[in-house]
């Protein structure tokens, strides 16, 4: 039991660590405290009761046989309250430690806020205990990497800008052998709806950016898409605590949207990129809400079913389940457009699983847990346990899953814990059902 | 181009130029229109019935025709560019003829001020780099972003990749594999990042911001870097009448102006960005946030009265003694603000304000229920299009042209003042 | 004896009174200056609609998920609460004191009611304990500022239940609890008895973030 025997090796954290020592740990940490954070992190400190009462809460407790030292108060009491309690001066394999609880050990979901009688945001303490790890340089590596060709190319797969352009163009090509009018609008200045997407999107599931061209084609949308970096929406900055990368992203992201003059931002089937959009990276920049309004697939699609924008010729077989992302559920309240959306595309029932809509469990992927990769890949997938447990419970053969951190989550979710069950993006059913347009 | 503008035509009063935008000769689809700064010509991209594409000028097509065309527009001298393909091969088509080289790739075509010369980026063999007129870099890079263009079109200049890095290499990362490319030749200093290179008024200098570690920003001006560091930096700009370098930077959480390296304006803004100098360069404005959430327009580090959640497209008269922007509130409510006061309506979008040369008019393009309209002075013009390009003020700045599309006509409009109303 | 009787029934409780209402006013003020200061970023985001939403459904027992998911804590939690806080204010030992010094009284708790909450109030603290003890996750996250505020929450009701009963020495152990309420009184504002003090905004930010921003419900 506790983080020394469950020590996972990474060589961006073991290489951050080494240069490190007690004098260096104790300034940084001190300089985060003093100067970016106040009254929230103090009374939060200050006034958890050490109660308890959110243990139940976490998905990694719940997964880990109730192992205590997975509890959110745990985990901020082994990372923040232990830097607080000892003025920042900790051993560089303390922080070794506080690093691997931060960036994979929280997905950030903020169950737990359902649980706490006095308010505490553990997501806030952890992503401060992440803006401390990023401070010292001590980041796992592949999120690290994600960051590092966020800096160097503005989307977290180092897509090349003449890669992106082309992507789309191939797509455009591909998809007019079904629909043979249909364009890619490249910086279409005035178009109502700039779709943006994530990077693995046209550097892996170049799938998806055929079906959205495809959907929205159907729909008649007035649409662009931006041949320029400011494309990627994704930021996982945010989640190494890279702050002012942060910041650039979404200035970029946003800059890019209001250059083509459109009327609002349509993004993929995201939960991160979402939460950095509407409640965290706009702050940094500035903007109390977004500058431009950003309107997930979720409810994108919502609308376009209910306005017959788009009409179905078949239905996808249920019954199904589903997965409400965090960040686009409890985050954003899409709770209801999701179940919306699902019965009209779906013919059979909803099977819920016991914790559903904002009470939901994570994925355990999200939070950037899953873009620190490989290392970290089992732990992740054993601390979905709990989550599997429900799925299997709801006895469907169908997850939908309208978030791309769900989607690779619960893929080897489902691998792992042999649930048998198909995991479908909104998009994927959209796609299949829907009445083409008479060519 | 107010040279150029001279030798339009002037005359006041309403021309037909097109009777119908539609292209004369049959195709599958018609893109959108483009249409040259003197409202002379509207051009859009057509994709013909045997699944070529070419370039529609006034109704007629180019002789040629292409694999696929993209990104089309008029360069400041009014020459039609658009990135064409031929056998799989792209180059960039100008008034119909294609550059001599082609690429494996090419993207971004960028003007000199007069739009005499042409660049673009381009990629060979997985190879990064710029074409100038048709002619390559003679060194290329394993990648290349955030290209510049001097305005005189005498330098390009690109943040360039100087070595190969293998997957997940964070100890290259940190060492630094960028740098600027000035004309194909990279700088010696390396640097975690570097971003949004620009040149002086002579394009003979070049400043970029760049990332020294993860968390250290500065500004490099011809590879030396400020004596400066800062949490965060955006773009520098070269100060037209004395050649240095000013920055927005963020000193201990707030936003500030710096100039090589020593702070002019201090930090007491939530955000600064988009700064700009007036021609003699004695006026500096940019936007800012004054708080959390509440942005304006500061200049010479004063920021006006007036704050909007959203501000954009800040523009200043030649002279600098006036200032204009758009503000907005969720993208919606558009409003254009001169010199910190709002004008009176409202829209669902705006473009960015033109000024007179003289300074004493500024005329905007809105969008208000899906019709065009242009403004000026606050005034709206008597009569609104489907679809509108944004205002042109003579050189005299008596006259106004508008360029606009409506019920499926091209019409060049030259009004006099006295035919904007306050209808607002 | 008497002296100290006197001494910690009248200027002792004005110095802790004085320390619980400087002490908060000085506590609530810096905590606000530094809000300001620092977490601008946060404050603006602060909704009142939100906040009383947020507060609300919080009251309410078994609402919030972290109540149906913990109902023996959830019981002890309001029982305890209800008890501590009605029943010193309640107490027809208190009132009289208070209507002797300032001729103001108020309706009073029946003395058996008050000593059977008494009981409650201890039991909880006991039970409180027992689960510090006991069950493994709160074990692992109680410090010693834990035991502390049990101590100084479950010393004047332990004191002032022995006192009402007789038992032992009738004068110390008076003594003893009024000496513990005044300690309790005054260490509200500078222990994790501030919770008092800060969790109605703790409370009201995070139900200002999920109604404005997240436009989901936080219980």
């Amino acid at each position: 039991m506790g983080i020394q025997e469950r020590l996972i090796e990474d060589v961006g954290l073991r290489e951050g660590v080494s240069r490190l020592n007690e004098d260096s740990i104790q300034k940084t940490v001190n300089a985060v405290f003093q100067g970016e954070t106040g009254a929230r992190l103090k009374a939060y400190a200050e006034i958890c009761l050490r109660c308890g009462m959110c243990t139940e809460a976490c998905h990694f407790y719940l997964s880990h046989d109730k192992d205590p030292t997975y509890a959110p108060a745990a985990k901020v009491k082994q990372t923040i309250g232990t830097l607080l309690a000892n003025g920042g001066r900790v051993s560089p394999d303390q922080i070794y430690s506080m690093a691997q609880i931060a960036y994979s050990e929280c997905n950030l979901c903020r169950r737990c806020v359902h649980y706490c009688p006095v308010g505490i945001d553990t997501a806030y303490m952890m992503i401060t205990m992440r803006r401390i790890c990023h401070k010292l340089g001590v980041t796992p590596q592949y999120i690290q990497d994600t960051a590092h060709s966020h800096s160097a190319t503005f989307n977290q797969m180092w897509v090349k800008d003449d890669e992106w352009t082309d992507t789309l163009q191939w797509q455009e090509e591909e998809a007019r052998d079904e629909f043979p009018d249909l364009r890619i609008p490249l910086d279409k200045e005035g178009a109502d709806v700039y779709y943006s997407v994530i990077a693995p999107e046209p550097k892996f599931r170049t799938q998806l950016i055929y079906q959205a061209a495809a959907i929205l084609h159907t729909a008649k949308i007035d649409w662009t898409m931006p041949a320029e970096p400011g494309w990627d929406n994704s930021d996982m900055c945010m989640f190494t605590g890279d702050f002012e990368m942060m910041g650039r992203l979404k200035r970029k992201h946003f800059e890019s949207a209001q250059k083509l003059k459109v009327k609002r931002i349509v993004m993929g089937e995201c939960g991160h990129a979402f939460r950095s959009v509407y409640d965290v990276g706009n702050r940094w920049a500035g903007w109390k809400h977004y500058p431009v309004p950003v309107v997930h697939s979720v409810e994108f699609f919502w609308e376009l079913l209910t306005q017959g924008k788009i009409k179905l010729v078949s239905k996808y077989p249920g019954p199904v389940t589903l997965q409400d992302p965090c960040n686009i559920v409890r985050g954003r309240g899409l709770g209801d457009k999701l179940r919306d959306v699902i019965r009209i595309l779906v013919d059979g029932d909803i099977v819920e699983t016991t914790s559903n809509r904002e009470h939901n469990l994570c994925c355990s992927a999200g939070g950037g847990v899953i873009n620190c990769g490989p290392p970290f890949k089992n732990a992740r997938v054993e601390a979905c346990k709990a989550k599997a447990d429900q799925l299997r419970a709801t006895g469907v053969k169908t997850i939908i899953a309208p978030c791309h951190n769900c989607h690779g989550g619960l893929d080897d979710t489902v691998h792992k814990y042999e649930l048998g069950m198909d995991i479908k993006f909104l998009g994927d059913i959209i796609y299949q059902c829907m009445e083409r347009p008479e060519a | 181009m107010q040279d150029a503008a001279s030798s339009w035509d002037w005359q006041p009063g309403e021309r037909v130029i097109l009777d119908s935008v539609t292209c004369g000769k049959t195709h599958q689809w018609q893109e959108e229109p483009y249409v040259a700064s003197d409202g002379e010509r509207l051009a859009a991209i057509v994709r013909l019935e045997d699944e070529t594409f070419s370039m529609c000028v006034n109704g007629k097509t180019w002789e040629s025709s292409f694999e696929k065309l993209w990104k089309p527009c008029f360069s400041p001298d009014g020459r039609l560019v658009v990135i064409a393909q031929q056998d799989g091969e792209w180059s960039l088509a100008v008034d119909g003829a294609t550059w001599e080289e082609f690429y494996a790739y090419l993207w971004h075509p960028c003007f000199s001020a007069d739009g005499s010369v042409i660049a673009a980026a381009i990629q060979n063999d997985g190879q990064y780099g710029m074409s100038v007129d048709g002619t390559t870099w003679s060194n290329l890079f394993d990648n290349a972003n955030e290209y510049a263009i001097s305005d005189n079109g005498q330098s390009t200049a690109a943040v360039v990749q100087t070595e190969a890095m293998a997957a997940a290499d964070l100890a290259a990362f940190r060492r630094g594999v960028y740098t600027v490319a000035v004309n194909g030749e990279a700088w010696k200093n390396t640097f975690m990042n570097a971003w949004t290179p620009t040149f002086d008024a002579h394009g003979r200098k070049v400043a970029t911001q760049v990332r020294l570690n993860l968390y250290e920003y500065s500004i490099a001006v011809d590879d030396a870097v400020w004596g400066q560091t800062y949490n965060c930096v955006w773009e520098p700009r070269f100060n037209p009448g004395t050649g240095e370098v000013v920055a927005p930077v963020r000193i201990a959480g707030a936003w500030g102006m710096a100039q090589d390296g020593k702070t002019i304006w201090d930090p007491v803004f939530f955000q600064c960005w988009h700064q700009q100098f007036s021609t003699d360069g004695k006026v500096l404005a940019a936007i800012v946030a004054p708080t959390f959430g509440e942005f304006t327009v500061a200049v010479n580090a004063k920021p006006w009265s007036t704050t909007f959640p959203v501000v954009t497209e800040l523009t200043l008269s030649t002279d600098g003694k006036r200032a204009a922007a758009l503000a907005c509130n969720n993208n919606v409510d558009w409003q254009v603000v001169v010199d910190g006061t709002p004008w009176r309506g409202k829209y669902d979008m705006a473009w960015k304000p033109v000024f007179s040369a003289d300074g004493t008019h500024v005329a905007a393009k809105v969008e208000k229920a899906g019709r065009h309209a242009v403004l000026m002075d606050g005034k709206a013009y008597k009569r609104d299009f489907e679809h509108a390009w944004d205002p042109v003020f003579s050189p005299d700045g008596s006259k106004v042209l508008i360029r606009a599309v409506d019920k499926g006509t091209f019409v060049r409009i030259v009004a006099t003042l006295s035919d904007f109303s306050s209808r607002g | 004896m008497y002296d100290i009787y006197n001494f910690v029934t009248g200027p002792l409780v004005w110095v802790s009174f004085a320390i619980l209402i400087f002490g908060s006013i000085y506590r609530l003020g810096s905590m606000y200056a530094l809000a300001k200061k620092k977490d601008a970023v946060s404050l603006a985001y602060m909704d009142w609609k939100f906040s009383f939403r947020s507060i609300f459904n919080w009251l309410i027992p078994f609402k919030a998920l972290g109540w149906k998911k913990n109902p023996v804590l959830t019981v002890v939690t309001y029982v305890f609460h209800i008890c501590l806080l009605a029943t010193p204010i309640l107490l027809s030992a208190h009132i009289i004191m208070i209507e002797e010094s300032w001729g103001v009284s108020w309706w009073n708790l029946p003395d058996a009611t008050a000593d059977i909450m008494t009981i409650l109030v201890i039991a909880c603290c006991a039970f409180f304990a027992g689960r510090r003890l006991l069950q493994k996750d709160v074990r692992f996250l109680t410090t010693g500022q834990d035991w502390l505020i049990l101590a100084i929450a479950a010393l004047p009701f332990i004191t002032g239940f022995l006192a009402y009963h007789q038992l032992f020495n009738y004068q110390v152990m008076v003594i003893a609890h009024v000496l513990a309420g005044n300690i309790m009184i005054a260490a509200i504002p500078f222990t994790r008895i501030s919770h008092m003090l800060f969790a109605v905004f703790t409370r009201a930010y995070i139900g200002s973030e999920f109604g404005g921003i997240r436009r989901a419900k936080d219980w």
